[in-house]
């Protein structure tokens, strides 16, 4: 953490304008800024070992080094800064160099000499920590194809402040538009400027987010509560943690609104415990703002009070569900009630609730400040805006990427992506994690928006994309799915806690090669009551994963059923693992490493493999040298 | 006669959260923090301080993964098994780190009570897939070799002891 300045507090618009001058201020007469990484990805790659290294020798060296920004400016001073993440976790641990907008790629504490003495004493980039494509090289990080095909709205800030100071975040507009909301705006016009910009909730369902602040604005009751949703339980999705690492400040300055819209005086933010670094990062930005008086009691003179509190999960991917979320804040198990009365109504603590996830209010702020027209400019019509997707699996770059809503997935793959990792062949892509489905070969083309998704049975979700190769056993990744979801089932009702099960069962014995006539039908069968019969909305999804790979897989299944083998050669207990006699040369290499002791024989001579104690692990076939072991 | 449970870090996580139902979730997870597990003394306490049932404190206690009322190691690994890591083999890794140790999926710490391995969903650290968190450390990239390696360097600073 930065050490906090001490600056008196706001009690005025005037206040907040005179301090914002100030820092713009100090943050432009900064002659250079070096940005090191703080996300989860890139702190553990060392990046804070790296941040503490630089820091040492630019002192050392004299320069004039400044890790955060102090009220009067100083001049050529180098601000050195710990950010959010980059989203480019892959490349890590990441620095980026201001005003050239170089970006130092898997950074170690011992090039931290070179920084200092070419690039802060002399202005050079070292080529050498460049990032590369073949024998091109992308000096600066907007030039890199990851970064230069994306259109960041929401993550503009990840990677590019300090993501633990409130004095970077007001130097660069900052709270501009929480001041504009609650000085020249009415709550009513707040609530249309969100409706005109046809904002719809990023969390997976898509509802329009200007109705939902209607409804609470509208309902009748004392109190009322704003409540963000961080509790991203998607596996394979990372957004929410990013924004709430990398910028915090915004995320709570569109709570703020919302909380001037509807006339709410309190704001929670459910996180989960798993994502311990964006926990600190909303503790400290609460505590700045409340020492800064933007949060608390009469703000800046107005007359509106609201304060923010965090609540922690505690591991429960149905606290993602709006009534298991509220139930788990107010310290009951995380189970989702029958609606109607929707959480608009009957809320937190029973009082009407604007419910958003993370992405939604990190938006609110640029819409308020530039307008419901500029937002509707991006994306399509019926889903405008941007939408950040977390792209992981089998491609070659790992990251968070943000694009226009109806960007194509061939785009998204391909040209951001980098195309497939390894030498497998792009197969499917699992969008919306365990509610989701999988989008193939014939879905390349089609623009990703809410509404062209519904349609083909599938859903945005939270915005996990999934990326997975010719090598991917698709009933294993249904499986592996129903898996996830029968044990986050909170067991309220029936279909989904009994359902779930036995689909799994039936998926665990198909890949075990004791596939049954008549699975794949008892598959779908099941599949259709839960969906039309479980009470929430991750019973209801829970099947989509299943019918999904049924409706554009159905070969491999019957593969596994009928023929017992996995086409794609991934089910473990389908494979048969052998040593070839004529290239094993005894060395007993494999035997040792073997965890099950499987495989034995005399040195020298040729080894074998006992398979009905082989666990195909497959550390056999890594080890060996003659590439002796091979799969039937 | 067993000994006599010292409650200091219980009252202490009832003044931090507030000695009110509604906190529950978040003064277990502060004893949590402490004991790394919650020992049964403290239902009965917190029953009494908070007037609530014991059976509701331990519906919710059972119901959330985070918590725990076995003790667990003085390590706890855990390794994620979410879509990404599973996607780039995060399965041999556990299978051969379990094997090693003498744990299972039920029994998850080592009869040394140094280690607790456990799976979580998710960690959110995709791009670094296979992942593994030592007390909450993340190490990125794992294979089954280097997980290990990890482990023994920390049993050999224990025996070192």
């Amino acid at each position: 953490m930065s050490a906090a300045i001490k600056t008196k507090a706001i009690k005025s618009r005037k206040d907040l304008q005179n301090l914002r001058e100030a820092m713009t201020k100090a943050y432009t007469s900064q002659t250079s800024k070096i940005i090191v990484c703080g996300g989860t990805g890139c702190v553990a790659g060392g990046s804070l070992k790296i941040y503490e290294n630089l820091k040492a020798q630019m002192e050392n060296n004299g320069l004039n080094v400044e890790v955060s920004l102090e009220k009067e400016p100083h001049d050529n001073s180098i601000g050195l800064k710990k950010s959010g993440c980059h989203g480019f976790c892959e490349m890590g641990p990441l620095v980026r160099i201001e005003p050239q907008g170089w970006l130092y790629t898997k950074v170690k504490v011992d090039d931290c000499n070179e920084i200092v003495e070419k690039t802060i004493k002399k202005g050079e980039c070292v080529d050498r920590l460049a990032y590369r494509i073949g024998d091109e090289i992308y000096r600066k990080q907007e030039e890199i194809p990851f970064y230069k095909q994306q259109t960041r709205v929401v993550l503009e800030h990840c990677g590019r402040i300090d993501a633990d100071s409130i004095n970077e975040y007001i130097a660069i507009g900052g709270y501009e538009a929480f001041e504009k909301a609650l000085f020249d705006m009415q709550p009513d016009d707040i609530v249309s400027e969100i409706s005109l910009s046809m904002l719809r909730g990023r969390g997976g369902g898509g509802f329009p987010t200007g109705k939902k602040w209607e409804q609470v604005r509208r309902a009748k009751g004392e109190r009322k509560y704003i409540v963000c949703n961080g509790d991203e339980g998607d596996p394979g999705a990372f957004m929410d943690r990013s924004i709430m690492e990398g910028d915090p400040h915004r995320m709570l300055e569109g709570m703020m609104i919302a909380g001037v819209a509807v006339g709410a005086q309190e704001g929670y933010i459910y996180v989960r415990a798993e994502y311990p670094l964006a926990v600190r990062r909303l503790m400290n930005a609460i505590a700045q703002a409340e020492e800064l008086g933007l949060l608390g009691d009469d703000i800046m003179g107005s007359g509106f009070s609201f304060r923010i509190h965090i609540a922690k999960g505690a591991g429960a991917f149905v606290c993602g569900e709006g009534s298991a979320l509220t139930a788990s804040i107010e310290g009951k198990r995380g189970f989702p009630r029958v609606k109607p009365p929707r959480t608009t109504e009957h809320g937190l603590f029973d009082s009407p609730t604007v419910l958003n996830n993370v992405e939604t209010f990190a938006t609110v702020s640029q819409i308020i400040s530039k307008g419901a027209k500029w937002y509707l400019s991006i994306g399509t019509p019926t889903s405008p805006g941007t939408k950040a997707f977390a792209l992981t699996g089998n491609i070659t770059n790992t990251g968070l990427i943000e694009v226009p809503m109806g960007t194509t997935l061939r785009k998204i793959i391909f040209d951001i992506g980098g195309g497939m990792r390894g030498d497998g062949e792009f197969k499917a892509v699992q969008i919306g994690g365990p509610s989701g489905a999988c989008l193939t070969k014939d879905h390349l083309d089609l623009p990703l928006d809410f509404d062209t998704l519904k349609k083909i049975g599938a859903m945005i979700g939270s915005g996990g994309l999934v990326v997975m190769d010719s090598h991917t056993c698709m009933v294993e990744v249904a499986r592996f799915f129903m898996h996830f979801t029968q044990n986050e089932s909170c067991g309220k009702c029936v279909p989904c806690r009994e359902g779930t099960k036995r689909m799994l069962e039936i998926l665990e014995r198909i890949v075990e090669g004791n596939g049954n006539e008549g699975d794949i039908e008892l598959l779908e069968e099941l599949s259709d009551t839960i969906s039309n019969t479980a009470l929430c909305g991750l019973g209801k999804s829970a099947p989509n994963p299943v019918v999904s790979t049924i409706k554009n897989f159905r070969d491999e299944y019957e593969a596994h059923v009928y023929q017992k083998k996995c086409p794609a050669g991934q089910c473990q207990k389908l494979k048969k693992i052998y040593i070839d006699p004529l290239t094993c040369k005894g060395c007993s290499a494999c035997s040792r490493k073997c965890p099950v002791g499987a495989i034995s024989g005399k040195i020298k001579e040729p080894f074998s493999i006992d398979l009905t104690k082989c666990i195909r692990c497959g550390s056999c076939m890594a080890t060996c040298k003659f590439n002796a072991i091979k799969e039937a | 006669m067993p000994e006599a449970f010292d409650y200091s870090i219980v009252d202490e996580a009832l003044a931090k959260c507030g000695a009110k139902q509604s906190s529950i979730i978040a003064i277990l997870q502060t004893i949590q923090e402490h004991y790394h597990y919650l020992p049964e003394e403290v239902f009965p306490y917190l029953a009494a301080k908070l007037d609530m049932s014991e059976a509701r404190i331990y519906s919710v206690a059972t119901f959330y993964e985070n918590f725990s009322l076995e003790k667990k190691g003085k390590y706890v690994i855990k390794f994620c098994d979410g879509t990404a890591c599973h996607v780039r083999g995060s399965v041999p890794i556990l299978e051969r780190v379990r094997s090693e140790l003498g744990v299972t999926a039920q029994k998850k710490t080592t009869d040394d009570q140094l280690f607790t391995i456990e799976t979580v969903s998710c960690l959110g650290a995709c791009g670094l897939a296979p992942v593994m968190t030592v007390n909450d450390e993340v190490h990125p990239a794992m294979t089954p070799d280097k997980a290990m390696e990890v482990i023994y360097s920390l049993k050999v600073k224990e025996d070192a002891r």
